[in-house]
């Protein structure tokens, strides 16, 4: 591998990172400052990518179809938290992991027979539908580039919202106490409502944007959850910080396994996460 | 002595005559017998996906071995047929109890199925103890017609092998003489591979490099910056579905399309080009069946098929029509009487099949000696081109029946 290949590679595994992160982050937040463990977090990954491409073809806009994308998740996300989630707060994990696997069977079944079983691809918009060339033979999609710069973006954004705004107090406070949280006045209630449908949406974005890279197909959020939960157990559990950094390892050690082990490619994030819970089984960052 | 002899003689007459009465009786039964199971209708068993991912391909299937009944008034071999459906939703954990359901519980003549490879070697166990006629309309693993074969056992599809085998001719034939193979790390994955691998590399090329990617990611980017730096002559390769719709557009937008022609296992493009749009436009790959044969046979059928369901047929209507045909070549020999079943294999080994794919016939294990055509994507079509390799039969690696 000669250098500019090497510098390809590693801007790939750096793309790939900061897409995980987009994911996972809205798993982070749930799991980690709601204690729900949400294995729906796929579903809605995938109700994302199927939003875009339906309001797209609706609209002939991807922009338009990811705004109107956002709003009606964050409506799903409120929706769920009021009628189902709130009631499992107190219950046991195992409870919470019965009814968000009920969800994945039931927004599986939805997207069936709301959207059909076929494979579809929603067009990359016209001003971003170009590649860079970076060798004589190999060039670089731009909608890529954009895409890391978004998930940047909004890493950026998340990060001052929980560390720098009244709300993140609220939310920082409620996850490390909810009862004494609420006894300040705080409405924990709303905190935890925002929360679940920031984590959705986010979910939810993280689909819509990748549309155009993944297209979209039944049982695409299934490979997305697993991997979405090795980045929160090597990050550690509900850091933001965390989830980034470990997104960006998995990114890279996934993108250059592939071409330098190939045999165990697809064991190597694993025995990533196994190093990381021998070294520190609460993960690299374990708070906010 | 004499009187003793007498006796047994006595004894003797009266135990033949029972044995005659009752031969007799047998014979009178027996005819009767036949009778009733001939008009009887024929148990026909559907385990196939119409859940999940490959309920498309499941339903096309259906809808085309359907259709092959319908063409013959509703009946094989002068029998009608009563349909007892199961669906595998492409569940290997569940393979042996939904092909118990079939033969066990309902007792089906003949069973039909499936898509995943994983689920049909399930079946082919079970059948080959139970002895039940089976036709596998699509799942291509090696092993069915391969370590597996049984008389009862027949498929009317492919096997992987084949799929990609006829690819290194037509690499040849186009000046070709490096390769890169990538494809998901799983047995169909692995058997295309294999496949091209030996075909390629008897015309003179060489495989350079397989390219794994762990089954079912679709995160090609790292793998497709090692092509452009492996510069090869040719990339060949087969994913399906979804993931089959993400290569293609990844491949594009990388710029390696028009730098290093694509080429693969006719699922490659199938019924993904809807999805991936002018991106696929020019790959070229192998397969039984293309768009635009134009042969009156397929014709026919594309007709009917289109009257008859409303959609417009594809390579698994095709594949699930010609089971169809084959068992309506064996039940039609033997006059719908399945105790017959050794005339009746006979009758379906040495059938030629009158399909919308152009004329086939089966191979000592079963699978399809067919026509492999090379195709081209020209806008939303697989385009035929000429034929790769006349009549290709797979080898059948470690069949012993």
């Amino acid at each position: 591998m000669d250098l500019a290949f090497f510098l390809i590679q590693l801007l790939n595994g750096l793309q790939y990172g900061l897409l995980l992160f987009l994911v996972a982050s809205g798993l982070t937040l749930i799991f980690g400052i709601m204690g729900i463990i949400n294995l729906a977090h796929g579903s809605f990954y995938m109700l994302g990518a199927y939003l875009a491409w339906s309001l797209a073809s609706m609209t002939n806009s991807l922009v338009a179809a990811i705004a109107l994308g956002v709003v009606l998740t964050v409506l799903l996300g409120i929706a769920l938290e009021w009628l189902l989630i709130r009631h499992f707060y107190e219950r046991d994990h195992l409870y919470q992991v019965l009814l968000t696997y009920g969800l994945i069977l039931v927004f599986e079944e939805m997207r069936s027979v709301i959207w059909g079983d076929d494979v579809h691809g929603v067009p990359v918009p016209d001003l971003l539908a170009y590649s860079i060339p970076l060798t004589e033979n190999l060039s670089y999609p731009v909608y890529r580039l954009v895409i890391s710069a978004v998930c940047l973006l909004l890493a950026l954004a998340m990060y001052l919202l929980i560390a720098r705004t009244c709300l993140g107090m609220m939310i920082r406070a409620g996850s490390s106490n909810r009862e004494m949280a609420q006894s300040l006045g705080i409405n924990i209630k709303l905190v935890y409502m925002l929360i679940f449908a920031l984590g959705v949406a986010l979910a939810g974005f993280a689909g819509m944007i990748n549309a155009p890279l993944s297209s979209v197909f039944p049982n695409m959020g299934g490979g997305v959850l697993i991997i979405c939960f090795v980045v929160v157990v090597i990050g550690g559990i509900g850091s933001v910080k965390g989830a980034m950094v470990a997104s960006l390892l998995i990114g890279l050690a996934e993108t250059f396994g592939q071409v330098l082990v190939p045999e165990v490619a697809g064991m190597i994030v694993y025995l990533l996460m196994a190093a990381v819970l021998v070294w520190r089984p609460e993960g690299l960052f374990r708070k906010l | 002595m004499k009187k003793s002899t007498n006796r047994s003689g006595r004894r003797e007459f009266l135990r033949s005559t029972g044995a005659l009465a009752g031969a007799a009786a047998v014979g009178t039964l027996a005819p009767f017998g036949i009778a009733r199971a001939q008009s009887a209708k024929l148990k026909v068993g559907l385990m196939l996906p119409y859940t999940g991912t490959y309920a498309p391909l499941g339903n096309a299937i259906t809808n085309g071995f359907k259709l092959a009944v319908e063409e013959r008034g509703g009946k094989l071999g002068g029998r009608e047929i009563e349909y007892f459906v199961v669906d595998d939703e492409s569940n290997p954990a569940k393979a042996p109890e939904n092909t118990n359901k079939l033969v066990q519980r309902d007792k089906v003549d003949v069973l039909i199925g499936t898509v995943h490879s994983g689920v049909a070697i399930g079946m082919a166990k079970i059948v080959r103890e139970t002895g039940t006629l089976w036709i596998d309309p699509n799942a291509g693993a090696d092993e069915v017609t391969g370590v597996l074969c049984a008389p009862n056992i027949f498929r009317t599809s492919f096997s992987n092998w084949q799929s990609t085998h006829a690819l290194g001719k037509v690499l040849k034939k186009e000046g070709h003489k490096t390769a890169v193979f990538i494809t998901h790390k799983y047995a169909a994955g692995e058997q295309m591979k294999e496949g091209f691998r030996e075909g390629f590399e008897k015309e003179g090329g060489k495989l350079v490099k397989e390219l794994y990617l762990p089954f079912p990611q679709v995160e090609f980017q790292a793998l497709l910056t090692e092509i452009a730096s492996i510069k090869p002559d040719a990339v060949v390769s087969f994913f399906a579905g979804g993931a089959a719709a993400k290569f293609l557009k990844d491949y594009a937008a990388a710029g390696l399309k028009g730098k290093i022609p694509l080429y693969g296992s006719g699922f490659l493009t199938d019924g993904v080009l809807d999805a991936v749009g002018s991106d696929a436009e020019g790959v070229e790959t192998t397969l039984h069946y293309a768009d635009g044969l134009n042969t009156p046979k397929d014709k026919a059928f594309r007709l009917a098929y289109a009257k008859a369901f409303k959609l417009q047929p594809d390579v698994y209507a095709v594949q699930g029509y010609d089971a169809g045909q084959l068992l309506a070549a064996g039940l039609e020999a033997v006059k719908g009487d399945m105790s017959r079943k050794a005339e009746m294999i006979k009758a379906m080994e040495t059938a030629k099949i009158d399909s919308p794919r152009g004329q086939w016939t089966l191979s000592k294990a079963h699978n399809p000696v067919q026509d492999m055509y090379l195709r081209k994507v020209v806008g939303k079509e697989n385009k035929v081109q000429y034929v790769a390799w006349k009549a290709l039969a797979d080898p059948a690696r470690g069949c012993k029946a």
